[in-house]
């Protein structure tokens, strides 16, 4: 009978398998994870994936992250086993100028429009995606809204995209507040 | 509901059983203000509402304006139920120039008037549906009750009540020096 392995338990295997690969782990009682590098992330995923021992066979959730104005974007990945019925969770972190990271949408079927969720919204490449575009936002949309530097463009095919204010006030344009300084 | 008629008789002088004389534009606005048929435009909450004002409680269908539309070519009036983002606001005016004229826009609700709660956050939400289309009457509430809804339509029969759109073209018309008609017109004959 297989049986469900604890987080920190993963977390051992993992670093066992891919050493320097596997950073940290984070023992957040609600998320606990793992933090890894983004170079051999789709290496990682599909042995995660294969082992007989972890087989997490399903792709819960891919978020984006954004740890600050000056700090890094991030990429949260929650997998989910339906043969050992352990869950678990990876994270990567990516510079925030050209950040990109291995999809792996080829090996969860599931991540096609997550990924392409997290592009829309932070602005990650997600290198391999099969069809890698914005999901959400128009194909011309300006600017990756989730960002914390985001600031909204002014006009969108000459329609004011900001509110503005009625007779007596038509310049008191409101902008979207500028992202949280560190 | 203030002072908008449920029902607008056709204006005009009845002469026995059988006879009635009205004008072609009287005959015509009162005809089109009968028979209303919104687009399905139903883009947030404020569809919900808009449904339950279709249907049997509210029952929109007393004013004639019930048969939604699936398409704006049947369509006369646009009810925008809900929030319009930047990426609707052009197929929103694609499907307005497809419905044939005269034709008429409802906004329905915060969101559609204004943004409503997107109005500064919301950085892909339309900031008025005015913006875009013209429109005839605004309907405030978050979402509103099928009875504003209603109130809307009504205030939207009274403007199409007073339209004279015959009146209007033949004003507009190059008025000839002469009549055509005046020579068989004159019992002398010739010049009067």
């Amino acid at each position: 009978m297989p049986q469900a392995l604890t987080p920190k338990e993963v977390h051992d295997r993992l670093v066992e398998k891919f050493g320097e690969e596997v950073l940290e782990f984070q023992e957040n009682p609600f998320n606990p994870a793992s933090k890894v590098q983004p170079e051999r992330f789709l290496e990682i995923c599909t042995w995660l994936a294969t082992d007989p021992d972890l087989y997490f066979d399903s792709l819960m959730c891919v978020s984006g992250a954004d740890y600050g104005a000056k700090l890094k974007l991030g990429v949260v990945y929650n997998i989910f086993s339906m043969r050992h019925r352990h869950t678990y969770c990876l994270k990567v972190e990516l510079p925030r100028d050209n950040p990109h990271v291995p999809s792996i949408a080829n090996l969860w079927r599931v991540g096609d429009w997550l990924e392409r969720e997290t592009f829309d919204m932070y602005g990650i490449v997600f290198d391999g995606h099969p069809d890698h575009r914005r999901i959400l936002c128009p194909d011309d949309w300006e600017g990756w809204p989730l960002r914390k530097d985001y600031v909204v463009q002014e006009y969108y095919h000459g329609v004011k995209v900001p509110y503005s204010f009625g007779e007596g006030d038509r310049d008191g344009t409101v902008k979207i507040k500028k992202g949280l300084e560190e | 509901m203030s002072d908008s008629k449920p029902y607008v008789p056709l204006e005009g002088i009845q002469y026995g059983n059988n006879v009635f004389i009205t004008t072609a534009d009287k005959l015509f606005s009162w005809s089109r203000l009968s028979s209303i048929f919104p687009l399905t435009f139903g883009l947030a909450c404020c569809a919900i509402e808009m449904m339950a004002t279709g249907a049997p409680r509210y029952d929109l269908d007393r004013f004639g304006a019930g048969a939604f539309r699936a398409t704006p070519r049947q369509a006369d009036v646009m009810i925008v139920a809900g929030t319009v983002t930047l990426k609707m606001a052009s197929r929103l005016k694609r499907l307005y120039e497809q419905m044939p004229d005269p034709k008429y826009v409802i906004s329905m609700g915060s969101c559609a008037t204004c943004g409503g709660p997107y109005w500064e956050h919301g950085y892909h939400v339309l900031k008025g549906v005015d913006l875009v289309v013209p429109v005839d009457v605004y309907v405030p509430g978050c979402p509103p009750r099928p009875e504003a809804l209603i109130e809307g339509i009504l205030k939207l029969r009274e403007k199409m009540h007073g339209e004279r759109f015959l009146a209007d073209k033949l004003a507009k018309r190059p008025v000839a020096a002469e009549p055509i008609g005046a020579l068989a017109l004159n019992p002398a004959g010739g010049k009067a």
